[in-house]
């Protein structure tokens, strides 16, 4: 038997043994992925039980290297777990900023000491992070950001407002983009730099989105501290750092609602009926449908692709801006049709009849996914200046 | 299979780019359009081809190619898109031999496969048969006669026509149009008697034409494969014909796109280069992002034929209902983003938009395989 179909049989046997059942369930929405922390979200008691489990082989980030509380897997065991979760169905035991964002740019950017501190617990989840980066006059404008951290010697005295801060008000620490420098240019100047949020200068104020739910923040810092021990890279030197994790936000925001479990179409055919030759008795309709399923099918086609040649050491620069814009835009035609589908059932806001409107939720909160992370017209901007070489006007 | 190409397809890839650009270019085809030139396409550079092995890419070494497979016959269209090449890649190599290698017996691949790949023989499928490509409609008779059947009927837009040496005719032996049992495929010879052959002038200055069969006699062992059972070999190599042509829909789109961009840095008005305006920026950026899914899904389903997947269908009216959305834009914008110079017959960007509707047409367009492909799946 190879080392790798060993290591399958031991995974399985492994996975079998020790993911319980409540954890082989498809998760229903957002709020059943586990994302951890000091105030864990919880909707089932077995979440943290498996998280736990997961962490002690390092197997919530099973990539990451050892030294830092990761798997120490290579790509083909990586694959081979996930192979082996899917099979059983088991759920991801750990969803968080912490693994998507933050750890990859201090694996890249940080110093020994500041990996051994902050990883390992982004892998056993016991610190939630979020993303301190836009505000209120720093949006799309990214670099024009205010926030200003005063040097005290061995700590930063930080003074301003971050906005639409994912999660702020359930996580622990931030990662966030501040001032400690006016004199240069505004690429020049900004700090990437870490601090608890648990102290008497941070306030945190939920924001009310168009689709009810409040995933984002307004984070006020009055006078908060921030230890120079968690200033990662150089200071000045964070727009580096902010564009290299801008890239690993939008990846995930391109994939935000990839996996539905029934095809538009199917639903449409439930929905709406077929004529005798088997085709979806509104044809206006079924082709506005083809052309999603289409576009989604080449979208899946090119994920792959641009993975397999990371994979074999080529690669497209723009990758990350093509897949924000490309799989936002996609999103946001996905759930324009399943109101186009559902109709009546898609409009309800309340109540089981309408399984608490999530069809219009997810609608509403879909227009958002062109926005967050750099609106499309700023991806746009990128592909034409960078990729194509197209002057500024 | 990763969906990256190895180092033989670039080598191949590469190769092929430098060839055509030198021989079979854009300025070829206007100078074959502007002699009028019978065979439309230069024999030389045919010959020239078939040496490096390239008319017999797809073909199986027991049949004497080259057994690279499709994505390396893809490989070559896409840079034969980019060129415009006039070749009979498309009517020989990508379909005919296609057509020969699903249905033939044993006998008649040895018969016909060596001397496609040699570059010796051109030939061509006869399908359609009115304005829309619609196989099943096919209506063309075969009425068996004698130890042969005796066909009659009209077949348009046979590709090479007037250089081809030998056709396959798909006709009906039996069953009525819709049917598909009782279509069967003939190979007939190009100086058959009773068979008429017209030149057509077409869009893209290529060189199709028009069948008429009037009782043009074909023996028994001329029929490809079984009689009445072409259907299943036909509907696979018509899908592996339209990844083949979504291929080098790539390529023209690329070229298209890649020439206009090229036209945007250079051309100025107001005091400075179009380029810079948000306006043609932002289509230009969405057309990339375009073409980069283009490229996955033609890739994708190159791989598909190559490892043997036995239902093609839906990734072949895939591949070919995306490039035909991609070329049709990435064409119109060309012309667009070019202005008054576009529509020149001087400039060579008109030749780019010609062409692509053309292949679009072939073997079904946007709106035959966006339906297919919502049909296949199941709506």
């Amino acid at each position: 038997m190879s080392d790798l179909e060993q290591f399958r049989q031991q995974t399985r046997a492994w996975l079998e043994e020790n993911c319980p059942q409540s954890m082989r369930v498809p998760v229903k929405g957002f709020e059943d992925f586990y994302s951890g922390g000091r105030k864990p979200e919880i909707t089932h008691p077995d979440q943290k039980l498996w998280c736990d489990r997961m962490a002690a082989r390092g197997w919530t980030v099973p990539h990451w290297p050892k030294a830092y509380g990761g798997g120490g897997l290579n790509n083909e065991e990586v694959k081979i777990l996930s192979q082996e979760m899917a099979r059983i169905g088991a759920r991801r035991a750990l969803d968080s900023f912490g693994i998507s964002m933050l750890g990859p740019a201090l694996l890249h950017f940080g110093s020994e000491e500041q990996k051994l501190e902050h990883l390992p617990k982004i892998v056993r989840g016991e610190i939630r992070w979020c993303q301190g980066y836009s505000e209120p006059n720093a949006g799309s404008d990214l670099a024009s950001l205010a926030t200003k951290a005063e040097d005290k010697g061995d700590h930063y005295v930080i003074n301003g407002q971050k906005i639409w801060t994912s999660y702020a008000d359930k996580c622990d620490w931030i990662f966030c983009l501040v001032r400690t420098d006016n004199s240069g240019s505004k690429h020049e100047g900004i700090s990437f730099v870490l601090f608890d949020m648990d102290q008497p200068g941070v306030t945190v104020r939920p924001i009310k989105l168009i689709s009810g739910s409040s995933p984002f923040c307004e984070t006020f810092f009055d006078n908060a501290i921030a230890d120079k021990r968690n200033l990662v890279g150089e200071a000045g030197n964070g727009w580096t750092i902010a564009k290299y994790l801008l890239t690993h936000e939008r990846e995930m925001i391109s994939g935000f609602g990839a996996a539905a479990k029934k095809s538009m179409g199917q639903m449409a055919v439930e929905a709406i009926g077929t004529d005798t030759s088997g085709r979806l008795a509104n044809s206006v309709l079924r082709q506005t449908i083809a052309q999603y399923q289409l576009d989604t099918l080449v979208f899946g086609a090119t994920m792959a692709r641009v993975g397999d040649e990371a994979k074999a050491g080529q690669g497209l620069g723009a990758a990350s801006s093509i897949f924000k814009y490309y799989g936002t835009e996609l999103n946001k035609r996905r759930n324009e049709l399943n109101l186009a589908v559902c109709g009546e059932q898609a409009l309800g806001w309340e109540g089981e009849e309408y399984h608490s409107g999530a069809l219009s939720r997810d609608w509403l909160r879909s227009k958002g996914n062109s926005i967050e992370g750099g609106t499309s017209e700023v991806q746009l901007n990128i592909i034409a200046k960078r990729v194509l070489g197209l002057p500024d006007a | 299979m990763a969906l990256v190409l190895n180092e033989e397809q670039v080598m191949l890839k590469e190769s092929a780019a430098g060839f055509l650009a030198q021989k079979a270019s854009v300025a070829q085809l206007r100078a074959l359009r502007d002699s009028g030139d019978e065979r439309g396409f230069s024999a030389a550079v045919w010959q020239d081809m078939a040496e490096m092995g390239w008319a017999g890419i797809a073909i199986p070494e027991e049949f004497g190619g080259l057994g690279y497979g499709y994505t390396g016959l893809g490989l070559v269209l896409e840079q034969a898109g980019r060129n415009l090449s006039a070749t009979p890649l498309q009517s020989t190599v990508l379909v005919a031999a296609t057509v020969i290698a699903e249905l033939g017996s044993e006998q008649q691949k040895q018969a016909l496969l060596p001397a496609i790949a040699a570059g010796g023989k051109i030939v061509s499928l006869a399908l359609q048969e009115g304005a829309h490509h619609a196989p099943l409609q096919c209506a063309l008779s075969a009425e068996p006669q004698g130890d042969g059947y005796v066909l009659n009927g009209e077949k348009v837009l046979v590709l090479d026509a007037s250089a081809a040496d030998t056709f396959i005719v798909i006709a009906r032996t039996a069953g009525a149009p819709g049917d598909e049992q009782g279509l069967s495929a003939f190979l007939v010879d190009a100086n058959s008697a009773g068979l008429t052959v017209q030149r057509r002038s077409m869009v893209d200055s290529r060189n199709a034409g028009a069948l008429t069969l009037a009782n043009v006699r074909v023996p028994a062992s001329d029929v490809l494969g079984e009689p009445g059972a072409a259907w299943g070999g036909l509907i696979r190599a018509l899908d592996i014909a339209n990844i083949g042509l979504a291929a080098e829909l790539l390529g023209v789109s690329l070229e298209a796109f890649e020439r206009t961009v090229g036209y945007l840095k250079e051309r100025k008005q107001f005091g400075r280069v179009i380029g810079s305006f948000q306006g043609l920026q932002h289509r230009a950026a969405e057309l990339f992002a375009e073409l980069e899914l283009a490229r996955s899904i033609v890739l994708q389903a190159l791989h598909a034929i190559d490892a043997g997947e036995q239902d093609l269908s839906l990734l072949a009216s895939a591949a070919k209902a995306k490039l035909c959305e991609v070329a049709q834009r990435a064409t119109n914008e060309a012309i667009q983003m070019h202005g008054g110079i576009g529509m020149t017959d001087e400039h060579e960007i008109g030749f780019f938009i010609k062409r692509a509707r053309v292949v679009q047409h072939l073997f079904g367009d946007y709106n035959y395989h966006l339906d297919r492909f919502a049909q296949r799946n199941g709506f």
